[in-house]
């Protein structure tokens, strides 16, 4: 047993520390204001503490920490993208991620699993070769696997898929991994938090006032706030916080919904991701089914569960495991998410000085939280993005330099 | 030892059918209609499972489909609930997440050391170092989750029923029965759902002992079974509330779902358990589960026993005991004051202590441990929440019943988007405002006097009838009279803990306290902290009580505490069940006989099934692809392409939207004539292209590829909504067969079969003609994809075969053989075409295939034409080009998506790859740099193994007009 736990044996008070503690009120002015008490915004705040030393900000939250798709993910972190950029980004993000425990001195449970993205026609082989091929290119640890080798590491796949849809192949990529997502949040909370941030939580905020196309301040539901650098890092609402600074942004909204089963023993050691049969599934460190589908086909502003859904993915998890069919989902949920014309996200400065947006991470967005964060203060603290994140800048749409990521999307869109 | 009760009226069991079965390995009598809990507490066991976290011993707490510390596995499934799931003669029964057995499992040290292991422990230890993670990691992954799944169970396919009715009740107890039989003998179609058995909610066990609610039972069955406008679901529960009053109703036959004109929600309220110092030991449990217990199963719940309550039921859970034959030791009551009716003078009357203003401070366990053996009771301060222990005393008993209140059962309601509110007077949330056609009543309504229930099920149907445009009543609330049903908190604070709040995640009364000290002190970041909630149980029986920790710990009232979101389901639901038949659908085409007959080898393309092949005797893929490749090279080949898209474009607008839908022009395309069709999105990329063909002024005949025929046809009607131009657009894809004759020979089969002028001239690459092969109508267009002279013949479906074997006939003394998709790969290839996202993909512009020559940009519009003006002057980043293997393949053939490498940048990708067997080379198309596009230039493709393999630009066609004859 980790010594770790042994201080609690000894100590009949609970001597814990806080991992938040919100001060009474806001102060008259930030050097930064941060909007989205998520991943993204708590980590861009811990970042911007510990790289470069800003700490007068303020992180404005509407709900509570990793309300929105921090706590509504599937937890998946990985690399294997399609585009050069895209590539090295993400595994920019599973570096920081792989020391992030230690970084952060809480147990994020990063657990890595290995990640199979199934193939199950001669067109759906040849893109996981591609994705293969640009990993392979960039450093990382992807390769296209046959059905033998899916089988020797998931022996309880009907590889066949019921005999519907049979499984060709996958794209393997080993450092495919899972994290406790919320305590992701919680971990830059504190972070932040210790390094001198201010996280507000229940706090609104309705309007950013610009003059001279300059940022001058953020109104809140709690005040006031006097500052010259803003940071969108929130999802689902990217559209309503740009129009505050008349900004258009090519997203739109569309709900993405996942659900979870009762535990059951370990079994499923891998992350299973099939895009034909629209499932990504994982197996939770406390045992339970996380799995996810394709987002809904149509734009709506609402965290609203359907039928169908369910309904679609149970029929499709059981062409994978048939021996499923008595267990039982116990929860689904839904997200908004950003979706971009070519789905990749949307980082760095805008033409509002003053004025950044982390925004348009569509289904893929946990998985980016660490260097989303780390990007984002440094464009915030130098007010330039790093070359990193350059082919994700907003201009691209009006330049027509797109980042296809359309291909490397988990599941169909 | 057994408890079973002599037979009563209204059990649940049929004596006359006696049962074996066998739990832990041991045999075990039961009879017909018992629960394998019911089973087993009536042969006197109280251990039936162990917990979760804590690996603690568990016995009966709800009864109610809530005591997930008792899942059980039969061998074959698992996580089988003991409370509810009913014992079948033979079973072979074993807890699950046990190691070595309940009343032996070894797992049951870690009680011994929970001190070590607080709430989110596991956020604290075991990350550093790194390297160890995984380590601890393995076992705190076995440690967790409840039953083992078995590999080998069947695939279970349950179809779905859709059903409709104008109201749908959801409980059967007083309130629901009421509304139900209201508003039937109103007119409308009731359908009424409840998860037991037997109807009758409450009325089957809480107010059984007297003969008056007896009666009123009967008759409620009785009218209801007599109302032709009720159907009953037993044992069937609403799994959840979706958009429109759609309710999935489960079963263990299956899911029908219903979609209601409107829906009541009776679904009553769970008890909530008090929170003292093992109040999770065999033999604690609510008084609820004893009165099933009793009415239900005929089952003494135990011999000597303690009831600790907070309101008036407690009593009545105290009368119904003592009838059973238990003998009370004691009442204990929480509350100093509150009134208890004369229920409280009859419980005296039996000369049984009342203890006001007290408390069962602890429970404590027997010598074994596995169960109860004595309470501890002393005084206790409501204002302060504690105890006071100065004369504390100990009753030994085997068993406690506790009712200190409840919480509505109000999942549906808060899914349909209910706003609640917290009720002071019946500590509850209770509905506030209800969406359009919700209605809510009984106990889950803040309703609790069995008579005020009954009225409120009246009052929701008549706001049901006038919902739905019926005549109604105004009926008005009943309001809560008297003491609360529920208190407002029920806790007794324990220096050693282990009370519990949370039974299914072990959690107790200082976990909550501890997490909110570390800041989780929001009922949403405490949820997730604490796991309050998320054990498959679904905090039916926790979350009220952490909120109203919260509320305590940070001053607040309840309601500005609130609630976690409820989301479906509402009770965990199987996975066999919501999948259902699982359709899985393939389109054949109208030749589909005739392929399977002549040895096809099919291939899914999207929904369809396309022979990729003909196998014949003899030969092996590979060759069978060859031959028929040479056969149209050489001679003349048949595919059958009916899978394409086909869309009727027609109306005097027809030429102005193919104008602004494709890139090229149709307005001065004369009838008669088809053009390529190219379709790019507003960003310019290409999405699809096809061959459109002008029949008369008015009417167009547009392909699609195969894989896009459903998204053109929704582009091109989505276009339309917002154009609204005056044409019409029929999908006649289905309708339609197509077939491509091709090769040298096609025109001397074709002139076989009718009467066109063939020749060049007559009928050149790219003409349209109506006419008719052997009495069947057909469109015949020229094209040029996988040969320089090709057919393409299109018919009505029901035509299609007779038509195919009319061609085949004409065919085959010229060498005419059907050839696949496969060869057809091969055949585009080698005259160098492309296939849309085959070697195109999300972001390719038309520049970058050389497809400038099919956008007119002359035109006012366009889909994409703004987009390509802005291309337009940029630097091209990649061109599609024709390749051939500069050497002969030696070892390791390039496979597509293998990337072009230049210096050490990727400089491209392989789309298409192939050895043609008309020019024996490896020949294929490549996205390169543009410096690389030059023909003779040499460029370098990697390898899935790492080798480079040399490759040079081409010219297209790979094959010229001479190497076919």
């Amino acid at each position: 047993m980790p010594h770790r736990l042994l201080r609690f044996a000894f100590s009949k008070e609970h001597k814990e520390p806080a991992f938040f503690e919100q001060p009474a009120c806001l102060k008259p002015s930030y050097d930064a204001v941060i909007i989205g008490g998520g991943g993204h915004g708590l980590a861009a705040a811990y970042y911007l503490a510990k790289d470069h030393g800003m700490t007068n900000i303020a992180v404005l939250e509407k709900g509570y920490l990793g309300g929105g798709n921090t706590g509504r993910n599937t937890t998946i972190v990985r690399s294997n993208y399609l585009t050069p950029e895209g590539v090295k980004f993400y595994d920019a993000s599973v570096k920081l991620f792989q020391d992030l425990s230690e970084d952060l001195d809480i147990n994020l449970f990063y657990s890595e699993r290995g990640h199979f993205t199934l193939a199950h026609t001669e067109s759906a082989m040849r893109t996981m070769r591609w994705r293969a091929e640009v990993n392979k290119h960039v450093g990382v640890e992807s390769c296209v696997v046959g059905h033998e080798e899916i089988t020797k590491a998931c022996p309880q796949l009907d590889i066949s898929c019921s005999g519907k849809a049979p499984i060709i192949g996958a794209l393997y990529h080993a450092p495919g991994s899972i994290v406790r997502h919320d305590a992701v949040a919680w971990g830059y909370a504190r972070g932040a938090k210790n390094l001198g941030v201010d996280i507000f939580q229940s706090t609104e905020v309705n309007g950013i006032d610009v003059k001279a196309n300059k940022v001058v301040g953020v109104q809140t539901s709690r005040g006031y706030i006097a500052t010259n650098q803003v940071l969108s890092a929130v999802a689902g609402f990217t559209p309503r916080i740009c129009k505050m600074v008349d900004l258009p942004t090519p997203i739109i909204i569309q709900p993405l919904q996942a659900c979870v089963t009762e535990p059951m023993k370990p079994w499923l050691d891998h992350i299973l991701v099939s895009g034909s049969l629209h499932v990504y599934v994982s197996q939770s460190s406390r045992g339970e089914l996380v799995m996810g589908a394709a987002l809904d086909p149509y734009e709506m502003h609402s965290t609203r569960s359907s039928l169908e859904f369910v309904e679609g993915l149970s029929s499709h998890i059981l062409d994978m495991f048939p021996f499923l069919s008595n267990v039982k989902i116990v929860r689904q949920w839904a997200g908004m998410a950003d979706m971009t014309p070519d789905f990749a996200p949307i980082m760095g400065k805008t033409p509002i000085e003053g004025f950044y947006l982390d925004a348009g991470w569509g289904t893929w967005g946990f998985k980016a939280t660490p260097i989303s964060g780390k990007s984002m203060a440094a464009t915030i603290a130098n007010d330039r993005a790093p070359d990193l994140i350059h082919s994700f800048r907003l201009s691209r749409f009006e330049e027509f330099e797109l980042t296809g990521e359309k291909g490397a999307a988990s599941v169909g869109h | 030892m057994s408890t079973r009760l002599p037979q009563q009226a209204g059990e649940w069991i049929d004596r006359e059918q006696p049962l074996r079965f066998s739990f832990e390995g041991r045999e075990y009598a039961a009879f017909e209609g018992d629960t394998i809990t019911s089973a087993l507490w009536a042969n006197g066991e109280k251990a039936l499972g162990r917990s979760f976290k804590y690996h603690r011993p568990r016995g009966i707490l709800s009864f109610a489909n809530h005591d997930i510390n008792v899942m059980v596995t039969d061998g074959v499934d698992t996580n089988i609930r003991g409370d509810v799931v009913k014992v079948r003669d033979g079973m072979q029964l074993h807890a699950v997440n046990t190691s070595g057995g309940v009343k032996k499992d070894r797992n049951r040290y870690l009680d011994a050391i929970s001190a070590l292991l607080p709430v989110g422990f596991y956020y604290k230890a075991f990350h550093t170092p790194r390297q160890l993670f995984p380590f601890w990691e393995n076992i705190v992954r076995k440690a967790a989750g409840l039953g083992i799944v078995n590999f080998s169970f069947p695939r279970i396919t349950k179809p779905k029923l859709h059903r409709f009715c104008n109201l749908l009740v959801v409980g059967a107890g007083p309130a629901g029965m009421a509304a139900a039989l209201a508003a039937a003998e109103a007119g409308l179609q009731v359908f009424l759902v409840d998860e037991n058995s037997e109807l009758g909610g409450s009325l089957g066990y809480d107010h059984a002992a007297g003969s008056e609610s007896r009666m009123l039972l009967a008759d409620y069955l009785h009218r209801i079974s007599n109302q032709p406008n009720i159907t009953v679901f037993r044992e069937a529960y609403a799994g959840a509330y979706y958009t429109d009053h759609l309710v999935p109703v489960v079963q263990s036959s299956g899911i029908t779902k219903v979609r209601a004109g409107s829906v009541i929600v009776a679904s009553g309220a769970f008890e909530q358990p008090p929170v003292f110092r093992n109040n999770d030991l065999p033999g604690v449990m609510l008084g609820s589960a004893a009165q099933r217990l009793i009415r239900r199963y005929a089952i003494r719940p135990f011999e000597q026993g303690v009831v600790l309550t907070a309101n008036t039921y407690g009593y009545r859970v105290a009368l119904d005991l003592i009838a059973a034959g238990v003998k009370i030791l004691a009442v204990v009551d929480l509350r100093a004051g509150g009134e208890s009716g004369n229920l409280h003078d009859q419980v005296a009357a039996h000369g049984i202590a009342i203890h006001r203003g007290s408390c069962v401070y602890e429970a404590k366990p027997a010598a074994d441990k596995l169960s109860v053996a004595a309470a501890v009771i002393c005084a206790y301060d409501e204002q302060t929440n504690s105890a006071d222990t100065r004369n504390a005393f100990e009753i030994p008993c085997d068993g406690i019943a506790m009712s200190a209140g409840w919480a509505g059962a109000s999942g549906l309601l808060y899914q349909a988007g209910t706003k609640m509110r917290y009720d002071d007077s019946v500590q509850q949330f209770i509905p506030d405002n209800l969406p359009e056609g919700v209605f809510a009543a009984g106990k889950v309504n803040g309703v609790f006097d069995l008579q005020a229930r009954i009225d409120d099920g009246v009052r929701a149907a008549h706001l049901a009838l006038r919902h739905l445009g019926k005549p109604a009543q105004d009926i008005r609330a009943p309001v809560h009279t008297g003491s609360s049903p529920s208190h407002p908190y029920p806790f007794v604070p324990h220096a050693k803990g282990k009370n519990f709040v949370d039974f299914d995640e072990d959690l107790s009364l200082k976990d909550f306290s501890n997490a909110a000290q570390e800041g989780f002190n929001n009922i949403e970041l405490m949820k997730r902290f604490t796991t309050v909630g998320m054990g498959p149980s679904q905090g039916k029986h926790s979350n009220m009580n952490a909120i109203r920790i919260l509320a305590k710990i940070r001053g607040l009232p309840v309601d500005k505490v609130g609630t976690t979101t409820s989301r479906p389901f509402f009770h965990p639901t199987p996975i066999g069940h919501l999948a259902g038949r699982s359709f899985h659908p393939h389109r054949q085409t109208a030749m589909h006989t005739w392929h399977k007959n002549t040895g096809a080898v099919f291939t899914a393309v999207g929904a369809w099934l396309r022979p990729a092949y003909y196998q014949t005797a003899g030969r092996s893929k590979a060759e069978n692809i060859q031959q028929e490749v040479l056969a149209v090279r050489h001679h003349a080949g048949l595919i059958d392409s009916s899978t394409l898209g086909k869309i009727e474009i027609c109306g005097p607008d027809a030429a102005v939207f193919l104008e602004r839908f494709y890139t090229g022009s149709f307005a001065s395309q004369p009838a008669g004539h088809s053009r390529y069709a190219l379709l790019l999105d507003e960003s310019g990329v290409i999405v699809d292209d096809g061959v459109v063909a002008r029949l008369s002024p008015e009417l167009f005949y547009a392909t699609t590829s195969t894989a896009n025929a459903a998204a053109v046809f929704r582009e091109m009607q989505r276009w339309q909504q917002i154009w609204q131009l005056d044409i019409g657009l029929v999908n006649v894809t289905g309708a339609y067969a197509a077939m491509n004759l091709a090769g040298p020979q096609a025109q001397a089969i074709l002139s076989k079969l009718c009467p066109l002028d063939l020749c060049d001239t007559g009928f050149p690459v790219g003409a349209v003609r109506e006419t008719q092969i052997q009495g069947m109508a057909v469109r015949i267009i020229r094209v040029a994809f996988v040969a320089n002279l090709a057919y393409e013949i299109h018919t009505s479906a029901s035509d299609a075969q007779p038509l195919w074997q009319a061609i085949t006939a004409a065919g085959s003394p010229l060498g005419l053989r059907p050839f696949g998709t496969e060869a057809q790969r091969l055949l585009r290839l080698e005259m160098g075409h492309l296939i849309v996202g085959h070697d195109t993909d999300g972001l390719t512009n038309p520049y970058e295939i050389g497809a400038e020559w099919a956008i007119k940009m002359e035109k006012d519009f366009f889909i994409g034409k703004r987009s390509l003006q802005i291309i337009q002057k940029k630097a091209l980043k990649k061109r599609l080009v024709p390749f051939m293997l500069a050497n002969p393949v030696s070892s390791e053939m390039p496979q597509e998506c293998n990337l072009v490498i230049a210096g050490n940048e990727i400089a491209g990708r392989i789309t298409s790859i192939a050895v043609s067997p008309s020019c024996s080379q490896t020949i294929g198309l490549a996205f390169v740099a543009p410096e690389l596009g030059t023909p003779g230039t040499h460029f370098r493709i990697r390898t899935d193994s790492g080798a480079m393999v040399e490759a040079v630009v081409m010219t297209i066609p790979f094959i010229s007009a001479k190497e076919e004859s």
